[in-house]
């Protein structure tokens, strides 16, 4: 087997994202035009379906806070920029919603395909609906995968940029339905003699493996 | 969105990039702070401009070049 051999597959979560350069809506853009900004990158189905257009609008509603977190957006699915530019046209005359960020047209799946967005038992010419977070240095921070009929969580969605984000800057972990404000998780000692350390530190520690703090 | 236009012309969101660089040059994450603009389109459009003889670039910062200076006075 060649050594030289390209990686395919799933993006694998902290290795960099794979990279780009795709037609959207708002012009060529690279992956690497986003350093230094965090990125979810998302695919839908296709353009002028039900769910995805509920899902366009719904991501829409929440741009500014992602902006507010130094989040962009980044759309895709396998069709056109025409058919991209007349979709959201007609969801800004009928809904009254203007999708403010680029969709990508990849009709020739080149990204689709790099980042494992179609599942062929789903679909075999649709991505299915995916969400890759990825962060200021193009590493891939988390992933989501949705069938094509279920839309997707606007609030999990930037639930998961702020908790990527708290752990980031405080090198804490966050609990099951944590929430911006609620109490984080201590990493767990490594020693014995950390975990005897961390009864003393003034945690909330349900055992020493255990231990919570306010932020 | 497209700061140049298929005929070669800068649209107007190129000709805010270029408005931004008169007698001065800029780093992108500069530029993106004075027009406004997000630094990905900011980034996306230089580089259109820059393949358009608009711009030039020196160890990442943005100048007009002569066509540039042409269109912004």
């Amino acid at each position: 087997m060649s050594e030289a051999k390209e990686e395919t597959g799933l993006p694998v979560l902290g290795k960099k994202a794979p990279d780009f350069e795709a037609v959207t809506t708002q012009g060529t853009l690279r992956l690497s035009d986003y350093e230094g900004t965090w990125l979810v990158l998302f695919s839908h189905p296709a353009d002028f379906t039900p769910v995805c257009t509920t899902e366009f609008i719904a991501f829409s509603d929440i741009y500014e806070e992602l902006k507010n977190r130094n989040t962009e957006l980044l759309g895709l699915s396998v069709d056109s920029v025409s058919s991209h530019i007349a979709w959201i046209r007609n969801v800004e005359e009928k809904m009254g919603v203007k999708i403010p960020f680029p969709i990508i047209a990849d009709l020739n799946k080149e990204v689709a395909e790099k980042y494992g967005m179609i599942h062929p038992e789903q679909s075999k010419t649709e991505t299915v609906r995916c969400v890759f977070v990825i962060d200021p240095e193009s590493k891939i921070r988390a992933m989501i995968y949705y069938p094509l009929t279920t839309g997707r969580n606007m609030k999990e969605i930037l639930r998961l940029i702020d908790a990527l984000q708290t752990t980031d800057e405080h090198k804490i972990a966050t609990p099951a339905n944590w929430n911006p404000g609620d109490p984080v998780v201590v990493p767990p000692p490594a020693t014995a003699e950390q975990a005897e350390e961390r009864l003393k530190e003034g945690y909330e520690c349900k055992d020493w493996y255990l231990c919570t703090k306010k932020l | 969105m497209p700061c140049v236009s298929p005929d070669g012309k800068p649209t107007s969101s190129g000709m805010a990039l270029l408005n931004s660089l008169k007698n001065k040059a800029l780093s992108p994450k500069e530029i993106a702070s004075k027009t406004g603009q997000p630094l990905f389109r900011v980034r996306s459009g230089l580089r259109e401009l820059k393949n358009a003889g608009f711009v030039e670039e020196h160890e990442g910062l943005y100048r007009l070049s002569k066509n540039g200076e042409m269109l912004i006075p």
